[in-house]
């Protein structure tokens, strides 16, 4: 990016990615699902990954927090990359597992099964990473995680139990959660994927409103309308590559890949 | 029936009654300790080490207590006095007592039999909740303590209930190895008084008694956990 500085010199400015992942492979035995994928998310993208089950979407963007071991590749940060070692599962470990767990924190993860933690209400479930990982104090993390429960619709559930809660509310709770370690990306593996027809709405409310604050965001979704109204940039993968991306628009209307047009043609 | 008996042998009875609470509370708090991490290497492994939990899970399951008990008492507890020199060190009255070897055998029953729960109960608790503890940046050390052991409790406290019942009505055991806990107390009014019946019946009313408090405390605490989601 060049900006014009007040004396009219041009600089560049080194705009640090806030994840950059390079070329990952992915191979789980024979099967290869990745066969080299590399993105960037800038500050404020929201980036929707699109494609047909078993491309590879949800398996990339769990690569990205290592919840996936990739088999090959770099992942970066927030301009730090992780250290990487070559286990003899012919995947990448961390060399340096206190560097995963400090990145991971920059990094907020929803899933498609919400995954909130059972035996801890609201509250404790939002309070958690904050007290326990980043050591917020108690007093300090309730206080934001009020702040988050009321922005997701939820703060007068915050003393309730996740069974009590509908799928809908269970997500947004676990939306709160992520936002709770302030991270810097916010992943979302398929966030509307286990939901009621009825209670997609509320949940795509919510990250909506997060995409309109300028959250980075990136987002792997069956949602197409969706991707389509809010992305800044949209990736189709297809059989573990990068099919076709760019700005909704083109991905949605003026593909390039014919596949891609046939696999967002039931949006039209 | 014949209770005149009950007078003379009350304070024993107590001491009794208070032998077979410790046995029972020190057996199970111990037991437990060992049974966590016996569960949990069966399921994280390493292999070597959780062949090694399952076989002590399998020996301890598979055999009588009661030979188990015997075992360690007889045969450890005479192995120890050929050690030169214990009779003069400071742990020979524990080695020589019997109460050490009951706690020790009573100890590895219920590490066996937990150890078997908690196997189940930590490979039960949902994936899905300990990726999220990893995603948001929690070392092994603290997904275990905050999620992962919690989320395995939650799931099997009412069996754990059930095992301290059994764990208690296993106590009388200890009185074959000369411990005066509550029974070993009953059979000494028995032989004392050739009253056969009424100490008996009187035992089985403590027990009784006893494990219906134990599962009061269970309920009570078992209503206090939350329910988690069928999902």
């Amino acid at each position: 990016m060049s900006m014009k500085t007040s004396d009219g010199a041009e600089r560049v400015a080194q705009v640090v990615p806030a994840v950059e992942v390079g070329n990952i492979h992915k191979r789980f035995g024979d099967l290869e699902v990745l066969k080299g994928i590399s993105m960037s998310a800038h500050k404020g993208d929201v980036i929707s990954i699109i494609g047909a089950s078993g491309s590879g979407k949800s398996t990339f963007l769990r690569c990205i927090n290592l919840l996936e071991l990739p088999s090959q590749g770099e992942i970066i940060v927030s301009g730090e990359a992780i250290r990487f070692k070559s286990g003899n599962d012919g995947n990448l470990h961390p060399a340096d597992v206190k560097q995963v767990q400090r990145l991971r924190t920059k990094l907020g993860m929803v899933f498609q099964s919400f995954n909130l933690w059972q035996h801890m209400n609201v509250l404790q479930n939002v309070i958690e990473a904050p007290v326990h990982v980043q050591g917020v104090s108690k007093a300090e993390a309730i206080e934001q995680a009020e702040d988050l429960l009321n922005k997701v619709g939820l703060w007068e559930k915050r003393d309730q139990y996740p069974g009590f809660l509908s799928g809908g509310q269970q997500q947004r709770v676990a939306i709160a959660r992520a936002l709770a370690i302030n991270p810097d990306v916010m992943l979302f593996d398929e966030p509307t994927s286990a939901l009621d027809p009825e209670l997609v709405g509320e949940v795509l409310r919510v990250i909506r409103g997060l995409a309109d604050e300028g959250r980075t965001m990136i987002l792997v979704t069956h949602e197409m309308k969706f991707a389509r109204d809010v992305s800044s940039h949209v990736i189709y993968l297809h059989q573990g590559l990068v099919e076709e991306e760019g700005p909704p628009k083109k991905v949605f209307y003026e593909p390039d890949s014919e596949r891609c047009r046939a696999f967002v043609s039931s949006i039209h | 029936m014949v209770w005149d008996w009950l007078p003379v042998y009350f304070e024993q009875l107590l001491g009794g009654l208070w032998v077979t609470l410790q046995l029972v509370v020190i057996c199970a708090g111990f037991g437990m300790a060992a049974a966590i991490p016996i569960g949990l290497v069966q399921v994280t492994g390493p292999k070597w080490l959780a062949n090694i939990a399952l076989g002590f899970c399998t020996v301890i399951r598979g055999t009588p207590l009661l030979i188990q008990l015997w075992l360690i008492y007889y045969g450890l507890g005479s192995v120890f006095p050929s050690i030169p020199g214990i009779r003069e060190s400071v742990f020979w009255p524990y080695l020589r007592a019997a109460y050490p070897y009951a706690v020790f055998a009573f100890s590895l029953s219920v590490a066996g039999y937990v150890g078997e729960v908690m196997r189940g109960a930590f490979a039960g608790v949902p994936k899905g909740e300990l990726e999220a503890a990893h995603a948001m940046g929690m070392g092994p050390f603290t997904v275990l303590r905050r999620v992962w052991l919690p989320r395995a409790l939650q799931n099997v406290f009412p069996t754990l209930a059930g095992e301290l019942v059994l764990t208690l009505k296993a106590t009388p055991l200890a009185a074959t190895i000369t411990i005066q806990e509550l029974f070993g107390v009953g059979t000494q009014i028995r032989q004392d008084t050739y009253r056969v019946y009424e100490p008996l019946l009187l035992i089985a009313g403590i027990y009784i008694v006893l494990t219906g408090i134990i599962v009061l405390v269970m309920r009570y605490f078992e209503n206090r956990i939350p329910r988690p989601a069928s999902v």
